[in-house]
């Protein structure tokens, strides 16, 4: 592939990241952000770090900065508001808007639309908590288990990084399943566990439309968990996956039509399962992806022939171009 | 130089092969296995912000120093004897600061010589020599249970298998050891160390009794058991009496660990062994091929502040701080959680708390980030994985008021999550997780 190019070769842009926040993935989140500032530091653009606090907003209207991009996972810095606050502040970022953040930060929302776009995505059910305690637990989960049957998994219904997910092999596991995923929120995912190749495949638009980059394919001795995730070692990475020129093309093409239906923006990756048929299913769509050392849009970013540096400065200048 | 494989992070992997990010994940020792991230961990980068009353950290209050006088006292050491003080040292450490050490230990009864104490980069190095010069992998470490994290995490570095025997309030049982010992040799174990902390315990805030102290020494020698004495809070009691150390009974059968981690400062990185002759020289070896020498710089500046500050009525004034937080603790978990059991301090940071029936404080954990109070779960102080129903919390680092608020979030915290246990049914199922590393601020 060529190199990207935007209408404007700028590097003198001044670029504020915003990482951390109060979410539970605020590790993830600074480490991502760290990766990213040193990568634009390094094509030649100024980049400071700042975390979501009480000062964020003195310090973005006293900086001024080109272009902000919110390197935050979970809760605030996902789900759109965040996003909203810089535009009620006037400065350009990367990456998707507020409305578009919304629809993808909650997953049924998000596999809803796809669904009624004609991709395929596990059966699924969305239970918050609050119903539990009107109708009982026993009936619920009872059904639960005999329209969507088993494996399933039970995970919060918004969030990333793995964390109060389960994969329910046997009936008796479904309740600490959901003990354990309103842990970290009020409304729980479940769906339908799907057998198959385990494939993230990234997306940018560098102002020709949305285009994927190579898929990752993740194999991983057990459960691509937060131990998976972030400790390099314990996944196998192949990019491009080991897929079929079909099968690749068919993830793409889902990874560009979810960047598309939730009306994102720059970047996004959107997660997946192929299954033996050749079937790719959708599980859930990043707006904010991370970015840390183990990370795997940067790895397709490498595996895309444009490099991290150029392509995360890429996006930038195309922030900064409005 | 032949690097194993080709797959350096980022770099694209070849065709049918993957790449796992670390091109030396085949060539880490077998006691490296265990060391990874954790949710948990991760977690605790949360608790770090303002906005999280943190009770999970055991950070000494360092506001309460005279940091007027401690900038002084270096400021003079650097001008005066600077190009000492950079300069590198004695493997055994500084001979003036030993001296001072003695006199820190008698006022713990403790009759020492210079010669026999080993300065250490914290008394955490101490553990680690003490484990590397003693344990061969497989060899059984005793220890209580609960025990301190950061010693379970240096025994499972040597891969020694640590067997965990109970406390009550009066601390370690005497009968428990007893069984324990005798049982692990009717099995042909090879029992290396006790390791205990018998003052204003970590995590379990109790303390050995006066009673208990020689029955312990005596089991242990009885048995031929080294016994590992950690006592970085001796000195925080906080109606001033100060129990006599298990090295008063056998100099011979005991390593005494000591801190100025708690009593000072913990930045300065300085603890201490005081240990049995040829003992000692095996430890001072050691400690030359792992570090050559501890910092000179906070060797000196920590004996210029023993010799010039006045160390006790810091100590004096610790206490009464750290007093005031025990019982903003205690009366708070009275006030909001009446429902669990704790222990009572009489010293030191921590109180050990025990939720209902039912409730896992690990997977309990995140909700109580989303509530801003931070905890260390009970599972990190059990090298077999249990200890579910437990939540260690520090008093140490925040104030009375925000204790008091901290309590109180935990108490919403323990009460939702009671709720959703009950809803579900799920008080019954058993819990055994992997071990978990909180890292240094929540040690």
């Amino acid at each position: 592939m060529t190199s990207p190019r935007t209408s404007t070769q700028q590097n003198d842009l001044e670029v504020l990241i915003l990482a951390g926040g109060l979410s539970h993935e605020r590790d993830v989140s600074i480490r991502s952000g760290r990766r990213v500032a040193d990568a634009l530091r390094s094509s030649g653009m100024s980049a400071h770090v700042h975390d979501v606090d009480g000062d964020l907003l003195a310090y973005l209207q006293q900086t001024r900065p080109d272009v902000v991009w919110p390197i935050l996972h979970g809760s605030t810095g996902e789900d759109g508001s965040v996003r909203d606050v810089l535009d009620l502040v006037g400065v350009p970022y990367v990456g998707t808007d507020a409305a578009g953040s919304r629809l993808s930060w909650s997953k049924p929302v998000a596999k809803t639309l796809l669904q009624q776009a004609g991709a395929s995505t596990p059966r699924f059910t969305t239970l918050p908590q609050t119903l539990f305690r009107e109708l009982g637990t026993r009936g619920v989960l009872e059904r639960v288990l005999e329209v969507l049957g088993l494996p399933l998994v039970v995970k919060p219904a918004s969030g990333g990084s793995a964390l109060g997910v389960t994969v329910v092999r046997e009936a008796t596991a479904l309740p600490r399943a959901m003990v354990a995923c309103f842990a970290y929120g009020d409304e729980a995912l479940i769906e339908q566990h799907i057998d198959g190749v385990e494939v993230a495949v990234s997306v940018v638009d560098l102002g020709d439309g949305p285009q994927a980059l190579p898929s990752v394919e993740i194999v991983t001795d057990g459960a691509y968990d937060f131990d998976a995730r972030y400790n390099p070692g314990r996944s196998e990475y192949f990019v491009p996956g080991r897929l079929t020129e079909v099968q690749e093309l068919a993830a793409s093409e889902l990874a560009v039509l979810a960047h598309r239906v939730l009306g994102l923006r720059h970047l996004s990756r959107t997660d997946m399962i192929v299954d033996a048929d050749g079937v790719a299913w959708v599980l859930d769509i990043n707006v904010a992806p991370g970015m840390t050392e183990t990370s795997l849009f940067p790895q397709a970013a490498e595996a895309s022939g444009y490099g991290v540096e150029e392509l995360y400065a890429t996006l930038v200048r195309r922030a900064a171009a409005g | 130089m032949n690097h194993p494989s080709p797959s350096s992070p980022h770099e694209p992997a070849t065709p049918g092969r993957g790449t796992r990010l670390d091109p030396w994940f085949d060539s880490y020792a077998e006691r490296t296995h265990g060391m990874r991230a954790s949710e948990i961990r991760a977690l605790f980068s949360v608790a770090n912000r303002p906005e999280v009353v943190s009770l999970a950290g055991g950070m000494p209050f360092l506001a309460g120093l005279p940091m007027d006088v401690v900038a002084e006292v270096t400021d003079r050491l650097l001008r005066e004897r600077g190009t000492v003080a950079l300069q590198y040292g004695s493997g055994q450490g500084d001979v003036a600061l030993r001296e001072q050490i003695t006199t820190v230990m008698a006022e713990e009864a403790i009759a020492s010589h210079p010669d026999d104490v080993v300065v250490t980069t914290g008394s955490q190095q101490a553990l680690d020599l003490v484990t590397r010069i003693f344990v061969d992998p497989g060899d059984v470490v005793v220890a209580e249970a609960p025990s301190y994290v950061g010693a379970l995490g240096v025994f499972r570095a040597y891969q020694a298998d640590v067997v965990h025997v109970p406390m009550d309030d009066d601390g370690l049982v005497p009968e428990a050891l007893e069984a324990t010992l005798t049982r692990l040799e009717s099995e042909g174990r090879r029992v290396k160390l006790l390791y205990t902390v018998p003052n204003f315990h970590n995590p379990g805030g109790t303390t050995l009794s006066l009673e208990r102290r020689p029955a312990i020494v005596a089991i242990a020698r009885r048995h031929g058991v080294l016994i590992l004495e950690d006592n970085p809070y001796g000195l925080l009691g906080f109606d001033g009496d100060v129990l006599p150390a298990l090295q008063t009974y056998d100099p011979e059968g005991v390593v005494y660990l000591g801190s100025f981690s708690k009593t000072f400062a913990p930045g300065y990185r300085v603890g201490w062994a005081l240990a049995p002759h040829a003992i000692r020289e095996r430890l001072v070896l050691a400690s030359e091929s792992a570090i050559l020498c501890p910092s000179n710089m906070s060797q000196m500046s920590i004996s210029a502040y023993l010799a010039t500050c006045d160390w006790r009525g810091q100590v004096k004034q610790y206490r009464e701080q750290y007093r005031e937080r025990r019982d903003a603790t205690l009366g708070a978990l009275a006030e909001f959680l009446p429902d669990a059991r704790w222990t009572v301090p009489a010293g030191g940071f921590y109180t050990w708390l025990t939720l209902p029936e039912g409730l896992d404080a690990q997977a309990m954990l995140p909700r109580a980030v989303t509530e801003l109070v931070a905890y260390v779960p009970g599972t990190a102080f059990y090298a077999d994985g249990t200890g579910h129903r437990h939540i260690r919390l520090s008093y140490c680092y925040p104030t009375p008021e925000r204790i008091e608020e901290g309590v109180r979030r935990l108490a919403n915290v323990v009460n939702d999550e009671l709720d959703l246990v009950r809803m579900f049914g799920t008080a019954g199922d058993s819990q055994v997780s992997g071990t978990i590393n909180p890292g240094p601020n929540q040690a």
